[in-house]
């Protein structure tokens, strides 16, 4: 079957509702930072999620419990679609012992059984390649899934580790989520060639697809990542999608035309009306009573001290 | 034992005993066995876990700090200590912060050797002793062995003891050295000596005297490649002017090892402190600044510091030695010290 047949081929209700279910919650959790953050409650910085909530669902779900995740600074969707773990990841941007790193590594360093995310634009891609590597050493079967920008791009070590896992061959699946503008330099300033021809170079498998449909993209993805597990070898794969909020806390200068015209391939309504409206309202009111959970939770908890480790079993 | 014989035998027996410890670095294979010959012969007998490398060190440094993290043990040869600024960012953001930032939940134990220093004319890019600009990062761990240790020993420690990460700084001038060990009478030489393990039971400092009284007159303390210099220029003292010298020799640098120097410092009341990398902002200003919180009073004047002047290193061997500290110039701290 090809990809394009694919396409037509739609989800089992059940898992249609999963989706659903993950991306908006997702959604909710990264509008519920951003109300966070004007009452103040929050430290820091944020870099939501939202408009890429379908990248996640269709390529998390296709792996394995050892399978390992490395993302980067926009890393929420990824690891409440991997983990589910909405009160760890709350406690963690409030800054208390239960967060996952009991608030020390806050919205961009976190780090969970298999998952691990960094906020240095490239430093994580020869991370995970030497995690893929020492797997393969293992003779695990375990795969790498590693989640970049298209801002990450701008750095060399993403060259020097594609020339490596392609020399050496190792299980590192490249998820390229580009959303267009790298905080907000349009990818017109700052890229020159392509994606793919710069994947190529190194003789590397490497596909593209524009598409804000999960059900088009879970298919692809099920084939892809059942490609690098049987290869045990790389692939690059790009996602031409949008960010349907500003890189950080507000700082949104693109023009809002074009916001507006993506918002009509908002990810969520693709995959909501598929779905009864009845239905939708129940796994919306499952996320956000979901949310309000964690919130009530972690604003509990107290602030760490140091000299106390609390680890993620205390939570 | 040649200290280049000893890091490349302990190498062998860690990889014979460990699986998990893999060698990787650029130009390691034989028949080259890598640019200093530390790595010799491991590729033959270890063809699967001897990774040599495109030359690219921010990401085989990235490469191996995510091979650590899922429970290998590399060591990552860089060929020249300059080239560390290369690794900077994956040694400052990533491996040295993840065990901490992460609350505890993973161990990078990644160990870094590169070989640092000067005096072969290698000029400006190839000569340098870069470790103090890593003195400030939090949960890095720096191990400089002298000749006056056994290297071997130490590298083995710092790979088994699985924690890291670890920059173990080798010397250039050191690699054909051959090792001075303390033998059955306590004596290293023409020196007594004696192990000191309060700042660390692995990585001892090495304590040099060539009397034994109540106290000696000046503490000078030096690392590395400096340890020979520092040897020689308390023996000089020592044959004209009688001035008896205490020469410590740390190994374990970062933590400071103020446990092994106090009780000296505290004795002798004159202190020097002598490095090969520059003098301004180095080890030894951190360490005279630590000395100064805890022992200012018992010390009888301002601590003298010896290093590299603010200079590139050139290439001509003439002018090198001019930017480098030499022998005369730590005596003359020395005298400097005694003088009233």
């Amino acid at each position: 079957m090809t990809i394009e047949n694919l396409k037509a081929v739609s989800l089992a209700a059940n898992l249609r509702e999963q989706f659903y279910y993950q991306m908006v919650l997702v959604r909710r959790f990264e509008e519920r930072v951003f109300e966070l953050f004007a009452r103040g409650e929050l430290f820091g910085t944020t870099h939501a999620y939202i408009g890429q909530e379908a990248n996640a669902v269709a390529v998390l779900n296709h792996l394995q419990d050892d399978d390992i995740v490395v993302s980067n600074h926009r890393c929420h969707g990824h690891y409440l679609t991997r983990t589910g773990d909405v009160e760890g990841l709350m406690a963690e941007l409030m800054g208390r012992v239960g967060g996952v790193c009991s608030g020390r590594g806050g919205s961009q360093h976190l780090c969970s059984t298999n998952f691990y995310t960094s906020g240095i634009q490239g430093s994580t891609v020869p991370i995970a390649a030497g995690m893929a590597y020492a797997e393969k050493q293992n003779g695990t079967g375990t795969i790498v899934v590693l989640f970049v920008g298209d801002g990450t791009f701008g750095q060399g070590t993403i060259y020097e580790t594609f020339n490596m896992i392609s020399l050496w061959q190792i299980p590192l699946l490249v998820v390229v989520e580009n959303n267009r503008y790298a905080q907000t330099t349009p990818l017109v300033l700052s890229f020159a060639g392509s994606f793919l021809t710069r994947a190529k170079a190194f003789d590397l498998s490497a596909g593209e697809i524009e598409s804000n449909d999960v059900e088009e993209l879970y298919p692809r993805f099920g084939r892809i990542i059942q490609e690098v597990r049987d290869r045990c070898g790389p692939h690059v794969e790009v996602i031409h999608t949008y960010r349907l909020c500003a890189h950080s806390k507000g700082d949104d200068h693109r023009p809002p035309a074009e916001i507006e015209a993506w918002g009509g391939k908002d990810p969520l309504k693709i995959l909501g009306q598929r779905i009864t409206t009845e239905r939708r309202s129940e796994l919306e009111k499952r996320a956000c009573d979901r949310i309000d959970q964690a919130e009530a939770v972690a604003k509990e908890m107290p602030f760490p001290t140091l000299g106390q480790q609390s680890g993620p079993s205390s939570r | 034992m040649r200290y280049v014989e000893s890091l490349n035998q302990a190498l062998h027996q860690l990889m014979a005993e460990d699986e998990r410890v893999f060698v990787l670095g650029e130009d390691i294979l034989d028949p080259y066995g890598g640019a200093f010959k530390v790595t010799r012969g491991l590729s033959s007998a270890y063809p699967d876990r001897v990774l040599t490398t495109p030359i690219s060190e921010p990401s085989i440094t990235g490469f191996a700090t995510g091979m650590a993290l899922r429970g290998l043990h590399p060591i990552l040869e860089i060929m020249f200590g300059d080239f560390i600024t290369l690794c900077a960012d994956q040694i400052v953001n990533s491996a040295s912060k993840f065990s901490w930032m992460y609350n505890g939940q993973v161990e990078v134990p990644l160990v870094i050797r590169t070989p640092m220093g000067g005096r072969r004319g290698y000029g400006p890019t190839h000569s340098q002793t870069l470790e103090s600009l890593f003195l400030s990062v939090p949960g890095l761990t720096i191990i400089a062995p002298s000749h006056f240790h056994n290297p071997g020993d130490l590298l083995r420690r710092a790979v088994l003891a699985g924690e890291g990460p670890v920059l173990f700084v080798e010397n250039k001038l050191l690699y054909p050295q051959r090792l001075s060990r303390l033998d059955a009478a306590g004596r290293i030489g023409d020196f007594y000596a004696e192990v000191l393990v309060a700042h660390s039971e692995n990585y001892p400092s090495i304590s040099l005297n060539l009397a034994r009284g109540e106290r000696a007159d000046v503490t000078l303390i030096a690392y590395g490649g400096m340890a020979p210099l520092a040897a020689e220029a308390a023996l000089n003292v020592f044959m004209q002017d009688e001035i008896w010298v205490e020469t410590i020799i740390p190994s374990l640098i970062k933590p400071f090892p103020l446990p092994d120097v106090l009780l000296s410092v505290r004795k002798s009341g004159r202190v020097v402190i002598a490095e090969e990398g520059v003098r301004t902002s180095g080890w030894g200003a951190e360490l005279a600044s630590q000395i100064y919180e805890v022992a200012l009073h018992d010390l009888a004047k301002p601590i003298g510091r010896v290093g590299a002047r603010d200079l590139p290193i050139p290439s001509s061997r003439p002018l090198e030695d001019q930017v480098l500290p030499q022998v005369a110039d730590i005596e003359a701290a020395i005298y400097h010290q005694i003088m009233e």
